[in-house]
């Protein structure tokens, strides 16, 4: 059971009558090196590693490698504590876990590339703060990640998800269209919904560019995590009440591909445009002497 | 196209911060470290392009060292590997190279001394998400992956040593996924680089030697 592009994975959920994780699942056992226990219990270890770097700086806080970031997460749970959160319930979970996972990935902890290093607090982010919220098994969870999958798998496979080729919306974006894809999965959605939302992700983060300071992955990159998660969200949300997409998601990766080509490479990763090449920026970095 | 797992998308598991200048840098020093006979008592990493400006911020160096010391991408180690290698005795140099502008933007150069006194340098490149690809030992140029099991034949470039080669995997059963040979100039050294389904048997190395003509034979496991 294979697919190549959003179009024959919603076919396929039709014909088999079944959801995007169900089929991904299938194409790994199938396609993949491993035996089915062996796939599951791979995705249940890289869920146990979401979380604890979702919620370990919650408790103990870290300074960066680059010293740009540290102790955001526990800012914002501190905030949340004092009943002060803007954000509701979900978002304010899933930007602090978010933000805690780009937290531990920049002061060298253990993380899971979704689909890179520096975006991957946007999936675990917002699944894990849809499971506070609505109590949602590991089980289900499991299922979301095979979903975020097949989404990741796609842009990988017909566009990019490096940040050097086709800037931060090809990972944070990309990310963002995981997590979107997967939420409407696990909040009762239809696989059309599913894609729908992560083409509306794509269609909202069209354009950004990866500009890191320093060319670290510290900063603006554990923010636009958060950024990703709120659009990955709002996109959930207008998927499940039914709002129609008028691009499908293979046309809108197309374009996000085309979009990131056309970037200039100053915005590409390299840290010389952009957040990175603004006056406190690099007085703070300093790198270039 | 190769085959894209879910853990190509979600993964690999790591220790931050970056899958090309953390991930993929313990990749290509563990690939390093393997073509080599322990213990490793010296190692001096060159670094070029992006890897020469940002290593210290990504931790380029403590993966790099990590990965000699053969730690895997999401070994918690690899953050302590400074220290590990003083313990163990390993010295270590980095030197970033930043006039040699004509190289892939993450690359290294491996120079390794073991204790028998046998020298060897590699270099690697790092290609984004993990993946790696080594792209040159000892001064020639080869091309492989590590993502297979590999033999590394160094031989010296005369008729019938791939045929000795082909034929002692053939007769251990070894089905080969790709076979290469890179050469510096006619009837100089040689690599001969196979990669195979599977994990290699063991006692190939020996049997490859018994051929005048191949000097060492490295294996490489994934």
């Amino acid at each position: 059971m294979d697919f190549r592009n959003g179009n024959e994975l919603l076919e396929l959920c039709k014909q088999e009558d079944c959801l995007i994780s169900q089929v991904m699942r299938r194409r790994e056992w199938e396609l993949g090196e491993m035996a089915p226990d062996r796939v599951e219990a791979k995705m249940a270890r890289a869920l146990e590693i979401m979380r604890e770097s979702a919620t370990q700086p919650l408790k103990h806080p870290v300074r960066s490698m680059g010293g740009l970031i540290g102790g955001e997460a526990k800012r914002l749970a501190a905030h949340a504590a004092k009943k002060k959160s803007l954000c509701g319930p979900v978002l304010q979970r899933a930007i602090t876990y978010a933000m805690g996972v780009l937290e531990v990935n920049a002061s060298m902890g253990l993380i899971v590339a979704a689909p890179t290093a520096g975006s991957s607090g946007v999936v675990p982010g917002l699944l894990l703060a849809l499971q506070d919220e609505y109590r949602i098994s590991d089980e289900r969870l499991l299922d979301g990640l095979f979903n975020a999958g097949a989404v990741g798998y796609l842009a990988m496979r017909n566009a990019t998800v490096a940040g050097a080729v086709g800037g931060c919306q090809a990972e944070v974006g990309v990310a963002a269209a995981m997590a979107a894809s997967a939420a409407v999965e696990l909040m009762g959605g239809t696989p059309q919904q599913s894609l729908d939302a992560a083409s509306t992700v794509m269609m909202n983060m069209l354009g950004l560019v990866c500009d890191p300071v320093g060319g670290l992955v510290e900063y603006p990159c554990q923010s636009r995590n958060a950024a990703g998660v709120a659009n990955a969200l709002v996109a959930a949300e207008m998927a499940l009440s039914g709002v129609p997409q008028l691009i499908p998601f293979d046309e809108m990766l197309e374009a996000m591909y085309q979009v990131g080509r056309r970037l200039p490479a100053e915005l590409r990763e390299t840290a010389l445009g952009g957040c990175a090449a603004t006056p406190s920026a690099c007085e703070r970095c300093g790198g270039c002497g | 196209m190769s085959f894209i797992s879910v853990f190509d998308v979600l993964g690999p598991n790591m220790i931050g911060p970056s899958s090309s200048h953390t991930a993929g840098a313990a990749v290509i020093a563990g690939l390093a470290q393997k073509m080599m006979t322990p213990p490793i008592k010296r190692v001096e990493f060159t670094l070029y392009g992006s890897f020469a400006k940002t290593y210290r911020g990504h931790g380029t160096d403590r993966a790099l060292l990590g990965g000699i010391l053969g730690f895997a991408t999401d070994d918690l180690n690899i953050r302590n590997s400074f220290d590990i290698a003083r313990q163990r005795g390993l010295e270590f140099t980095f030197t970033p190279n930043e006039t040699e502008t004509e190289v892939h933007p993450n690359t290294v150069d491996i120079r390794m001394e073991n204790a028998a006194g046998q020298v060897m340098t590699v270099r690697g490149v790092s290609l984004g998400g993990g993946k790696v690809k080594i792209v040159r030992i000892n001064g020639v140029e080869v091309d492989f992956t590590g993502e297979y099991a590999a033999v590394i034949v160094v031989q010296q470039d005369k008729p019938g040593v791939v045929a000795h080669i082909t034929k002692v995997l053939s007769d251990r059963g070894v089905n080969l996924a790709f076979m290469r040979l890179f050469r510096e100039s006619k009837g100089h050294t040689a690599y001969s680089i196979i990669e195979s389904d599977g994990r290699l048997p063991e006692g190939i190395t020996q049997e490859l030697k018994q051929n005048p003509y191949i000097h060492d034979v490295m294996i490489v496991q994934p």
